[in-house]
């Protein structure tokens, strides 16, 4: 069931570091638009990367859009995120194809290098470890996308490459020249 | 003489396989080296499993090459472009000599994908330059009457492509019947089937041949506005969608008296989905477009009387659209020539899964299904027995290599227990466990099922434990009853098509691999070694190198054996993770 997808003890309560000025003109945008809802919420998350729950009092507010009705449509698209996520999302493809091509060992192989379960992100905030149901790229099964970057025909062993080279990269950009 | 062409097929699949680089690669050599060619950029070709792709066009023809790399790039460039010397190692596919993928292409009859790998999708001017926007400008030239237009579509028997394989034209008929201020017509563009990637091909590679059907079917039924409801998950998709809207307008193909036809007031926007499989139901879709929870509500009314924002709707699928224009121009009889008595036309099928050429084919109604997995897809890959395929996705079921005579068609392939579906086939060899199978789609529509109904609800979540339980190695005796019993339940009790067809993965598989059923619940063993708690591990002393590599990983400590020496497994303390066999280098666990 859909309502499953989040975990309503595990929303936290982030009050601090969210600019709600970003969100003045997507309002502005939407204000007596129909069908309102769910752009102001896909707008909301490509904002903040996921939708803090001020910005739900906010949007509902100025627009008079239910909260009730705004978390119940939230909760029930695979889309919308309640939590901050990481600096880079892997998306492990679990569709069909994948499935048959052992897509459970990719996401083995990347609980185990990144230490975090599916759905969570992991302490230093840099990765997200989603699954989802299908990329559309079944021809080159099994599939992960990390940002817009999709990689295809992987083993766990390549997986986890991709991901240390992310973590070196990430390190050479950090430290100070 | 005619300009080289040289044209790279970007779509999502080719991107993920370097066509980007491939391109970027070529117009680097190209302005180092002052070369005289023309670039283009296109967008699937079909041949997926030989990305990235790359045509070149000469005065003797068209070249196919594949799995090009920018090394092999730079190569067919030198030797081909500036040499005129082709590369025939690389050709997969051309008319001018054999090939060893020039079968791949010959049984196919293109109609939806026309355009597909031929234009470049964000160019507007590729699509009129064949023949793109005539069906239109020809209803519009020659005032033909809306029921004309409506007639032509069902006298070509086009069924609806997103699955149902409802006749087209009746559609249109009903929400033309259906008097109101406002009409609405949408694109189901929600392509949510796991394994099926038809309409993102054509979406990405020909978004204008969609447009246009759209527009005709708005003159038909005289709709005044448009909806695309597209994936999110389809970033690609959207951005072409976009370009196209926008230069259709330019063109004043969207916007107030279209082509001159006083009155004809259309324009389409993309509505995004937020990611709900139920949104491939027509009313889910409506309430998903009004920005509300995507549940299905109680028909009648059907769309056709009252839908979007309670006007009169009409939804189709992507496809379904894409082959209109076509129609309208070369006429229904043209298009009706292809097919079966009672399935008309072409259909497009996504090929995946364990089969050696995955991609997108376009082939006729009638042809069997035996001839698109071998003669098309090239048979399995590394040449091992074919055990199933997989159609219609969480809705449809698995054909056994027993009945890989049925032929394309709706009802044929209805028969079966599976559907036509959208157009998925993934394809299974003798190491895919149809237990695991059918446990992986109940999975899916069990988080996919909206909650509305008790039964899709609480039966789909029933199914998936018996399944789990089965394949975990404590299945019982009885359970295979208990499956259908609820299976029968859950179809008969549920308002849309997820539930009543959510069961179908589970009965076609007990139907037709029973044994495998029941190898797992009598005998404790997983005949395609895939469910891991039913195997047993074992080390195969001559392989075993004693690099302790198991031992370490194992997480029960139930692996012996000295440094150097060989390695043996206490089966009485074996939890069978699996980890010993994913961790060693030197193939020495067996698991039978």
């Amino acid at each position: 069931m859909r309502i499953e997808r989040i975990n309503i003890e595990e929303i936290k309560d982030v009050r601090e570091g969210v600019d709600l000025a970003l969100l003045d003109p997507l309002i502005e945008k939407f204000r007596d638009k129909k069908g309102k809802m769910i752009p102001l919420l896909q707008g909301t998350q490509d904002i903040y990367g996921y939708i803090p729950r001020e910005a739900f009092e906010k949007i509902s507010g100025e627009t008079g859009l239910k909260l009730s009705d705004m978390f119940g449509v939230a909760t029930f698209y695979a889309q919308f995120r309640m939590n901050p996520v990481g600096k880079h999302i892997v998306k492990v493809c679990h569709g069909t194809a994948c499935h048959v091509q052992n897509a459970n060992s990719i996401t083995e192989a990347m609980q185990e290098a990144l230490g975090i379960d599916d759905g969570e992100t992991t302490e230093d905030g840099m990765f997200t470890l989603e699954s989802v149901a299908c990329l559309g790229c079944c021809s080159l099964a099994p599939v992960m996308m990390i940002g817009d970057d999709t990689f295809g025909k992987l083993t766990g062993t390549q997986a986890i490459r991709i991901i240390k080279e992310i973590r070196k990269k990430e390190l050479k950009q950090n430290q100070p020249d | 003489m005619e300009q080289t062409k040289v044209i790279v097929g970007l779509g999502s699949c080719g991107i993920a396989a370097g066509a980007k680089k491939v391109y970027d690669r070529i117009k680097a050599e190209m302005d180092a080296e002052g070369l005289d060619f023309e670039l283009k950029k296109t967008s699937c070709i079909g041949m997926c499993y030989r990305e990235p792709l790359v045509e070149i066009i000469d005065e003797n023809g068209s070249y196919l090459y594949g799995d090009i790399d920018e090394k092999r790039a730079v190569e067919i460039i030198q030797k081909h472009v500036s040499q005129h010397n082709p590369v025939k190692d690389y050709v997969v596919q051309t008319e001018l000599f054999e090939t060893s993928d020039n079968d791949f292409v010959k049984p196919q009859v293109k109609i939806v994908l026309r355009n597909c790998g031929y234009i470049d999708p964000e160019k507007i001017e590729d699509y009129e330059a064949r023949s793109g926007y005539r069906a239109i400008r020809k209803i519009a030239a020659e005032r033909i009457a809306r029921l004309d237009v409506i007639q032509t579509v069902i006298n070509s028997g086009l069924r609806g492509r997103g699955g149902g394989g409802f006749p087209t034209g009746l559609k249109w008929k009903f929400a033309n019947d259906n008097k109101a201020d406002e009409k609405f017509i949408i694109c189901n563009a929600d392509e949510g089937d796991p394994g099926a990637f038809m309409d993102r091909s054509v979406l990405e590679g020909d978004p204008h041949s969609v447009l246009e059907g759209m527009i005709i079917g708005a003159y038909a039924i005289e709709a005044t506005g448009g909806v695309i409801y597209c994936r999110a998950e389809y970033p690609l998709a959207i951005k072409r969608l976009n370009i196209a809207i926008e230069q259709a307008r330019e063109k004043g193909y969207l916007g107030k008296n279209i082509l001159g036809v006083e009155g004809f007031n259309f324009d389409i926007y993309i509505k995004e989905g937020a990611g709900a499989f139920v949104c491939g139901e027509e009313t889910a879709l409506i309430a998903s477009v009004e920005g509300l929870r995507g549940m299905p509500r109680k028909r009648p009314p059907f769309p056709a009387a009252s839908g979007l924002w309670k006007k009169p709707t009409n939804i189709n699928n992507v496809e379904t659209f894409a082959n209109i224009p076509w129609i309208i121009l070369n006429g229904a009889e043209e298009y009706a020539k292809y097919g079966t008595d009672r399935s008309k036309g072409t259909k497009v099928f996504a090929l995946a899964g364990k089969i050696k050429r995955s991609g997108l084919v376009e082939v006729p109604m009638g042809i069997s299904i035996r001839d698109v997995i071998f003669k098309l897809g090239g048979g399995i890959q590394e040449d091992k027995k074919f055990k199933a395929v997989q159609m219609g996705g969480p809705s449809g079921g698995c054909i056994p290599d027993s009945l890989s005579d049925t032929i394309v068609d709706y009802d044929s392939v209805n028969a079966t227990g599976a559907i036509m579906g959208s157009g998925g086939m993934v394809v299974m060899d003798e190491a895919t466990c149809m237990v695991d199978v059918a446990k992986f789609f109940l999975d899916f529509t069990r988080k996919e099922s909206c909650g509305k109904c008790t039964f899709c609800r609480m039966g789909t979540t029933r199914m998936l434990e018996i399944l789990t339980r089965i394949t975990e190695g404590k299945g019982e005796e009885g359970d295979i009853q208990k499956l259908e019993e609820l299976a029968y339940e859950i179809k008969d009790n549920s308002l849309c098509g997820l539930g009543q067809t959510a069961p179908n993965p589970v009965l076609t598989t007990i139907r037709y691999f029973r044994d495998e059923y029941e190898a797992h619940i009598r005998d404790k063993k997983c005949p395609a070694k895939v469910c891991k708690s039913l195997l047993t591990y074992e080390v195969i002393p001559d392989k075993c190198t004693g690099c302790t590599l198991c031992a370490i990983n194992c997480p029960v400590d139930a692996i012996d054996g000295e440094r150097k020496g060989i390695h043996f497994i206490r089966q009485e303390d074996c939890i069978k993770c699996g980890m010993c066999f994913t961790k060693c280098k030197f193939d020495a666990i067996l698991t039978y």
